[in-house]
This record gives C-alpha cells, structure tokens and sequence, in this order.
C-alpha cells in the first residue's frame, strides 16, 4: 500500500492508509514516498507508520523510500524503521548515479538488524529496480535494459530482500515506449526475478507520456497474477498523486484475487476478519 | 459498510439510483476533505462504480493534453520582463526538435542546439566573470507548469535572495524548449555560473496537471551525476506553496555555496514540513 501526499500531510495519508486497510490491501508493507529528502520529514512518516501499526495490530511493516543515507541517519535518531528502501541498479555506475555503492548498502542493513524489529526473518531491505535506470544514467556500458535489470536482482539478492518492486511504467517511454513494451517488460522481469531467486513484485504502472492505459494495466496485472508474482502495488484509485503515475488500485488487489483465487498474507487475511473487515473469512467479501 | 443500508453520500452524487444497480457508497469519502487521493470511491461488487471510472478516464485525457500542450514563450518572456524589470529572457532550444521526438530521445533533451549554444557562448562572453546563480526555465513535461508558476516562483525567490545577507549575483533568465533537467548544465557552464536552478514542469499527474520541479546543481557542467543533484518536488497551489518553495530552494542555494556542493551530500536539513496538524485537519486520527 503506498498511501502517497504531495505536501506530506499526516491527514491525508492516514485517509488512503485507512481507505486501503478497509479495502482489505497492505499486507506486504505500507509504504510512502516523501515529497522531499528531508531526513526530518522521513522520521516523523516513520513513527506515523509504526503508531498505526502497532495501535491497530497490522501484521504488516512500513517503509519510508527515502535515500539509504537518509535512513541510516533516520536510525542513528532512534526512528522505528522496518525495512530500509534503495532504488538499486545493475552496474555500479547506476548506483553511483543513485549515489551509493554496497557498502552503504551493507551499513544500512547492519543497522536495521541492530534493531531487532522484525518478527520473523532477517529480512529488512526494500529494494525497487526498473528497466532503463542504467541507461537513463548513461551507465549501461552498451548492455541492454533487460540484462542490467536483472543484474540488479543480483545487487539486491546480497542483502536478503524483503521485497523487490519492479517499477517497470514509472520510466517513461523513452525507455518502454507503449502497453505492449510495458506488459513484456513486466513479465521479463517477473521472470529474471523468478531465476535469481529474489522476492519479486511489480509496480503495474505507466506515466502520462507514455502510450498505455488501465487497459494494458489491467492485463498486466492479471498475467503477473497467473505467472505467480508475490505482490503488486495498491494506491486509492490508481492514482498516485505525489509521483504522478498510475498503477494498480485497492480494487485491482480485490479484482486479482477474486479472479485467480488468491489470498492475501496468512495473518493479515485473519486480520481482516478479526477487524471485520472482511467477512465470513473470504477475503474479497468487503463487510 | 453495509451491503444494504449504503451510508448517505453528499449531495453531489445520486444514490438511490446506484444502490438500485448495487454500488455501495463508502461513507469515509468525506475524508477527501483531506486529500485529492481518490478515496472512499465505493464498490460495485468489488470494482469501480461506473462513474468514477469515467472520471478517471476523463482526468487520464487531460493529463495526456497537458504533455503535449505547447509553451508559449513569448508570452511568458513578456510577462517575466515586465513583472522583475529586467531584460527579455535569452530563448534557447534543445536538439529534440518537436515534442515527439522529445518524447523518444531523451538525450537530445539534454543538449541545446547550435544556434541556442552560440547564442549562450556570445552573452557568456560579454558578462565575463563569474555569477553565483542561473534560473533556468523549461518547459519538461509539462509547459502549462511553466506557465502558471515560473513568474511567481521566481519574484518569490528573488525576494529570498535580496533578504539574504550574501550579495546573489544572477545570470541572465533563460527559457529552454523541449529541455530535460540536465539541460541546465550547459546553459549554467556557459554563463558561467556557480550554481543553477532549473525550474521545469514535472509529468502531468490525474489531479495535477501543472506541478513544478526544482533542480539544484553546484557547478554546473556537461555529464553532472543525477546524484549531485538537489530537487524540490510537486510545487503547484495543491503540492508545495510557492513561498515555501522558494524559502527550500535559498535554504539549498546557501548550503551549496557553503559546501561547495549539491546532491545526496548535501542533506536537507531545513525546518522539518510536515503537517501534523492545520486549519484543515485533526493529523493523524488513526491514533489520535
């Protein structure tokens, strides 16, 4: 669930996250992008996610996607961070692009560890990739978008991921021109993830100069779905007015479930039924 | 939540003849008091109620015009000239020659064509020494964001730096067409500027079709890392306020000309701006 703001306003966030947990979405990790890098900022969205969480006993975790420095900053402050988030690519010329190399990497993870938050596993990390972050930097050395993205999967399965989120829309079409290049993208990357053996998920998502809309998202979002991927993203409406793209909405969530009999997380899926959220254990009957 | 008793909804909206076609209403849409986020847009079985997929699609149309909506330069030189009493803007142009080609080449995106490039090399020559800042402005993805806030933007700042106690010297304003961020590299290199802010329309969101972005660059030069970059994001009357925008944007500008640097090892330390609590809302009220 990314319950996005523009300016960052608590009130509003807490209206999507409480539009996404009644809508049955969330149980792999709430997460926000703040509007800005401001390690403050971060820190008070950190301890907003981990009121809520606890309050209401979510079995979920959040994420602040802020740079990994900002979060190793953010830890030092004694902020409640559950998983530490980094846009990764596949050459360390990308990476330096998105400035930092392994070792800060490796640093963040050690001190997300050291706060011993999770409740099962080791695995503190969110990463996102996409095809065509190498390139966009001119940091591609002449390979291709695929093979630098899946090359990316082996930065992230290093440090034992919770998550890996391939955004494969947000780019742009310079890079995956229409829905077609979008949907093939999409299950290249679902694939290479599969193969390398990372938790991989897909951001279903186009921008507004792109040539694709909800249509092709829809089919996307139902290939992934039969091809096995392990979570797709929720934001109310699809529409992610901080970022400004679109990708799958709560009600897409309930869509793919109730199509492909799936169901969400275990203890979340009993969460929802305790909450009365849901009823009679099935979780795409909204109470 | 009721499967059969929907909650009232406002006025607005008419559910007697939807819940005749079972949409159930949510009564939480109040709380897009809050928010532009399409919340509480109810259910028809588990999917969208007709009418707020329409509304989606109507806003995706929108957003696809506003990317392809052109800048009108002079119009916007005009006003630029006549609200700070300066000189006319210096017009420049990217190597993309149109928006479909600008679309697909983002490297042509990033560099000025030759007759911009001679036209920046001839004013870098006549000013000689060096400036602190170049306001560079493009129109990105969005020239309707140009349009409506690069003049208030920038008389915001001006304000911001005239109460400043370092004595800013500026470049000349310039206006680049089909431009991409990096763009300003060069057109900061050849006025020979300290710093540059490129001021450039971000990709048309659903609810914001005219949104800001910020880029702060040290030392401005051709092939700049993304990484030695500063942005300031979604300044538009529903994102970031202008005034807040430009008080973040001299807040950036003093710490990179006291580290004589910008991007991820320049932290943005400036007053913390979240909104916890304000005329239009309780905070958090999960847990308050």
């Amino acid at each position: 669930m990314q319950p996005n703001h523009p300016t960052v306003d608590l009130t509003g966030i807490a209206a999507s996250i409480f539009d996404g947990l009644l809508y049955g979405n969330g149980d792999a990790v709430i997460g926000i992008n703040p509007a800005t890098d401001n390690v403050a900022q971060s820190v008070k969205l950190m301890r907003m996610l981990d009121e809520v969480i606890r309050k209401y006993k979510i079995p979920t975790q959040s994420c602040v996607l802020t740079h990994v420095t900002n979060t190793l900053e953010a830890i030092e402050q004694g902020a409640p961070v559950d998983l530490v988030f980094q846009s990764i690519g596949g050459t360390e010329a990308t990476n330096r692009g998105f400035g930092f190399g392994l070792a800060e990497l490796a640093e963040a993870r050690d001190a997300a560890l050291s706060l011993k938050r999770g409740s099962v596993g080791n695995n503190v990390m969110y990463f996102e990739t996409g095809q065509g972050s190498s390139l966009s930097a001119d940091a591609h050395h002449g390979l291709d978008q695929q093979t630098c993205e899946a090359r990316a999967y082996a930065v992230a399965r290093q440090f034992k991921p919770l998550l890996v989120n391939t955004v494969v829309g947000f780019i742009g079409p310079e890079y995956l021109f229409d829905g077609k290049e979008i949907i093939r993208a999409g299950l290249e990357d679902h694939f290479c993830g599969k193969l390398l053996g990372v938790p991989m998920g897909c951001d279903v998502c186009y921008t507004n100069h792109a040539e694709a809309d909800q249509n092709d998202m829809d089919n996307l979002l139902t290939l992934l779905g039969v091809a096995g991927c392990n979570f797709v993203m929720g934001i109310p409406g699809s529409d992610d007015i901080m970022l400004n793209y679109q990708t799958t909405s709560f009600h897409d969530a309930l869509y793919a479930r109730r199509a492909l009999g799936l169901k969400p997380a275990p203890e979340f899926d009993e969460w929802l039924t305790r909450m009365e959220i849901v009823r009679d254990g099935d979780s795409h009957r909204l109470a | 939540m009721s499967e059969h008793k929907p909650a009232s909804s406002s006025p607005t909206e008419a559910p007697s003849q939807d819940e005749q076609i079972g949409v159930v209403h949510n009564p939480w849409r109040d709380l897009r008091a809050f928010t532009a986020a399409r919340i509480g847009l109810g259910r028809a079985g588990i999917s969208l109620p007709t009418a707020r997929l329409l509304e989606f699609q109507l806003a995706h149309a929108q957003a696809k015009d506003a990317v392809h909506w052109p800048l009108d330069v002079e119009a916007l030189s005009g006003r630029l000239t006549e609200a700070l009493a300066t000189d006319a803007p210096i017009q420049l142009h990217s190597q993309a020659s149109d928006r479909t080609i600008y679309l697909q080449r983002p490297d042509l995106g990033r560099l000025l064509d030759d007759t911009s490039q001679e036209r920046l090399e001839a004013q870098g020559r006549s000013e000689g020494s060096q400036v602190d800042l170049a306001l560079v402005m493009v129109d990105g993805l969005s020239a309707r964001a140009i349009e409506s806030h690069a003049v208030e933007f920038i008389e915001a700042l001006h304000a911001e730096l005239d109460a400043d106690e370092h004595d800013w010297q500026c470049a000349p304003l310039t206006i680049v067409e089909q431009g991409r961020v990096a763009i300003g590299d060069e057109v900061g290199e050849a006025l020979n500027a300290r710093a540059v802010l490129v001021l450039i329309g971000e990709r048309p969101g659903l609810s914001s079709p005219d949104s800001l972005g910020l880029y702060l660059t040290w030392a401005p030069r051709r092939g700049v890392s993304d990484a030695e970059r500063n942005c300031i994001s979604n300044v538009c009357p529903e994102g970031l306020k202008i005034n807040a925008a430009a008080g973040r944007a001299l807040y950036l500008l003093r710490e990179a000309r006291r580290l004589e640097l910008s991007g991820v090892k320049l932290k943005d330390r400036s007053e913390d701006d979240v909104i916890e609590h304000d005329d239009n809302g309780p905070g958090n009220f999960l847990t308050s």
